[in-house]
């Protein structure tokens, strides 16, 4: 039950880039048309999941005994690099087809900021390694639903009256603030 | 002299990173619900990016190509944990209201943009300059954003009340949706800007 609850409000409630706004960059970068989105949803989810299990232990395991937890932001930032780097060695060599789909996102996730805080909300939240993978996807997922509904309005502006003064960059986070509005109204659905 | 103005001042408007580069937003919408976290975030961003770029600059000689991105990370990570204990413990509460947002200045990307685009490549004192136009840059912006927000969602500046007591707080401007809405609003008042100063002085880019 508790897991349910954790993976709702990470999806909804409290959804990353709509509430929370992290991972605004690409965001309004890869939003450009469903396919994309989806293809960046999966990266990062991908990428979050696996640097929950790795930090997670790093954490509880290392640095909190060792008190070293002063650390956690330098050691946090490498562990992703390099775990981005490796998954993108991995995938190159092993699943090509993979790889060549999702290839050029996966540099950009180093500097999503999205998976950073997840493995820092871990940590302030003290979650133990379930609740922590459970939250991971659930924020994950809650990335990839807000890019894949920018990118459905996103489609309709194209061909929408815009007023001059808002055209270009300025209606998409217009539309991203009717986004947030209508995600406001998930605030009451867990106690 | 002239050159380091041209520097510091294209961070300000024309190559606002905010703004214009339309990057390290995050942050931006995050803390700006007042003016004093819009202040200590501003504050915090600046000293990471100059401290950042000049150590870069001065040691972008003895950077080996391939390892920088890494070495880069490195040293933003360092002056981010610095900025982050020592609000921790001279501003407690400004440092709890802005929560995980100061440890994210590791990954805003303004900071990486500007060290990898700038400082790798050009002197010390040129890459000070540089961090201080981007560092008041987006200073300027989460300061502006945050003044409007507090003025319409709370009726006060700074905490001191300004609206009359008549004046109902719009709530809308505090919550999240309002930080787009905002935003929005300011993309578009520094394309006007831009377009004033282009025009100005001739200068124009190529967009």
């Amino acid at each position: 039950m508790n897991l349910a609850k954790i993976f709702l409000s990470a999806l909804l409630i409290d959804n990353i880039v709509l509430m929370r706004f992290l991972a605004l960059c690409p965001f309004i970068g890869m939003s450009i048309d469903v396919s994309k989105s989806v293809g960046m949803g999966l990266a990062v989810t991908f990428v979050t999941v696996i640097a929950t299990v790795v930090t997670w232990p790093l954490y509880n395991f290392v640095l909190l005994p060792l008190n070293l937890t002063f650390l956690k932001i330098l050691v946090f930032i490498l562990v992703i690099a390099s775990l981005v780097q490796l998954v993108e060695f991995f995938l190159k060599k092993n699943v090509p087809g993979l790889y060549a789909s999702m290839g050029i996102y996966l540099p950009l996730i180093t500097t999503n900021c999205a998976i950073l805080a997840v493995t820092f909300d871990n940590v302030s939240k003290g979650f133990n390694l379930i609740e922590s993978v459970v939250y991971a996807v659930g924020v994950a997922l809650g990335f990839m639903l807000s890019l894949v509904l920018l990118a459905g309005v996103r489609d309709r502006l194209k061909t929408a009256p815009i007023p001059k003064f808002l055209q270009g960059t300025p209606i998409l986070f217009a539309s991203t603030s009717l986004l947030a509005v209508a995600f406001m109204g998930f605030s009451g659905l867990i106690k | 002299m002239k050159r380091m103005w041209k520097i510091f001042v294209k961070g300000l408007v024309v190559e606002n990173p905010l703004l214009m580069l339309m990057i390290g937003l995050c942050s931006s919408v995050a803390v700006t619900s007042s003016v004093s976290n819009g202040i200590g975030m501003g504050l915090a961003m600046t000293f990471v990016i100059v401290f950042a770029e000049l150590v870069i600059s001065l040691f972008r000689k003895l950077i080996p190509n391939d390892a920088r991105i890494p070495i880069f990370i490195i040293v933003i990570a360092a002056f981010t944990t610095m900025v982050d204990l020592s609000m921790q413990a001279y501003f407690p509460a400004l440092s709890k209201s802005m929560g995980v947002f100061i440890p994210l200045i590791v990954v805003n990307c303004i900071i990486m943009g500007r060290v990898e685009a700038f400082a790798s490549k050009e002197k010390p004192l040129d890459a000070v300059v540089d961090a201080l136009g981007m560092g008041l840059g987006y200073t300027w912006v989460l300061i502006g954003i945050a003044a409007l927000r507090e003025l319409l969602g709370n009726g006060t500046l700074l905490g001191a009340r300004i609206m009359p007591e008549a004046f109902q707080p719009i709530l809308f401007f505090t919550l999240p949706p309002g930080g787009f809405m905002v935003f929005a609003l300011f993309i578009s008042l520094n394309l006007w800007l831009k377009k004033k100063i282009t025009n100005g002085t001739a200068v124009r880019e190529a967009a």
